[in-house]
């Protein structure tokens, strides 16, 4: 397993709204919790993946996510069974919508 | 018609439950996870694979819980297992109208061992304790991972078991009699023979569950409001449990000897056994309802 750490500072849309979860750690899979949490207006992102080396891989992804979006006050944790980064980006995607309602 | 078998455990509770109305115990956020798996440095989930909760099924509180099939197979470690002990008693203490169970489980979590075992015994007893308190328990079995080994025989703990028939009920599953016997004795990629089996017809056909639906959660949540609302008395009685040890009995003497269940469904009375798999949920309900070995024959 491999534990990595983002933080996007100075997002702009702050999130409201209970925790959501979406997806399922199953193989290829994985699942995103949301939470609207305290963090200076940053987006903290927390993944443990059982696919370990890809650092460089998830660093691009949520760079992406975090500039489709820009969330403040959000924090995401990531439970990971080897999803591909189109996985990945989906399920962010859905799990902010679950929480907005909105598009990007 | 919306697939029951196709969802998440979190994406059924509100197909099933009334629309909005379901509270969960421990959701996600807490984060209680197993610390075995983590020991073991295999990913884990937040909600260790089970939605525990309250909702309403028209109107009346009817707690639940809700399995995932897609995380490690549904398996019942140690804090999958205490949030299904722990929602059965709090159910208890708040006098529930009935209990009802999405189960989709491979049985005990390997990983945990002894723990998940124990786990496992104390949902039974605590299944047991709901209806010794006179409150209806059903369980509901239409995931693609099916029910089996401990959350098999939790299933039986219930007072209704609702399939569908792509879900699948048994004790060893496929591939576990496979390996322990041979390919011989058990070909677990032969599915026509799998669904055969350990498919919803047969159970439906041997009395093993009591209600069967097309895979659909319209009908699955029709079939558990007409479940819970038929309980007559929830608890455990010796005349109920007579009446079962006569039928089991019935059920082995009539199909000694024989291994193919096309062959007990032809000794159950019914003519034509290989047309069963291609029937329709209603048609095979029309079909069957003479021949069924749970029934007073």
């Amino acid at each position: 397993m491999e534990t990595l750490h983002y933080r996007f500072e100075q997002g702009t849309r702050p999130l409201a709204g209970m925790p959501q979860l979406v997806g399922v750690v199953g193989s290829g899979n994985l699942e995103v919790l949301i939470e609207a949490a305290p963090l200076q207006g940053a987006c903290e992102i927390e993944v443990r993946t059982a696919a370990v080396g890809f650092g460089a891989t998830w660093q691009a992804v949520m760079a992406d996510f975090h500039a489709r979006w820009r969330l403040a006050d959000a924090r995401i944790s990531i439970n990971d069974m080897g999803a591909t980064p189109a996985v990945v980006s989906l399920r962010l995607d859905q799990a902010v919508e679950s929480l907005t309602g909105g598009a990007p | 018609m919306s697939s029951y078998l196709e969802l998440t455990a979190r994406q059924r509770i509100p197909a099933i439950f009334d629309a909005g109305s379901f509270e969960e115990f421990l959701p996600p956020s807490e984060r209680v996870a197993s610390p075995h798996l983590a020991q073991l440095d295999a990913p884990v989930s937040f909600d260790d694979g089970v939605v525990v909760g309250r909702g309403l099924m028209d109107g009346k509180v009817v707690f639940g819980a809700a399995q995932e099939g897609g995380f490690m197979g549904g398996a019942v470690g140690e804090v999958h297992g205490a949030k299904l002990v722990g929602m059965l008693r709090r159910a208890i203490d708040e006098r529930a109208h009935a209990v009802l169970l999405l189960l989709e489980s491979g049985g005990v979590r390997l990983h945990e061992a002894n723990a998940g075992l124990i786990a496992v015994s104390e949902v039974m007893r605590a299944m047991l304790d709901v209806r010794a308190a006179g409150i209806p328990v059903v369980a509901v079995v239409g995931g693609s991972n099916g029910c089996f080994g401990g959350m098999g025989i939790s299933a039986r703990c219930a007072n209704v078991v609702i399939m569908s028939e792509e879900g699948r009920l048994a004790m060893s599953g496929p591939e576990v009699i496979e390996t322990a016997n041979g390919v011989e004795e058990f070909d677990s990629r032969d599915r026509a023979l799998v669904w055969r089996t350990t498919g919803g017809k047969h159970r439906y056909l041997l009395g093993d569950c009591q209600m069967l639906v097309a895979d659909d959660t319209a009908a699955f949540r029709a079939a558990a409001l007409e479940a819970i609302a038929g309980v007559e008395n929830a608890r455990l009685t010796l005349a109920g449990l007579l009446a079962e040890q006569a039928m089991l009995a019935r059920r082995l003497s009539d199909t000694q000897g024989l291994v193919e269940p096309m062959d007990v469904w032809h000794q159950l009375g019914i003519a034509d056994p290989a047309s069963v798999p291609m029937l329709e949920a209603d048609a095979f309900l029309q079909l069957a309802a003479p021949y069924r070995a749970g029934e007073q024959r």
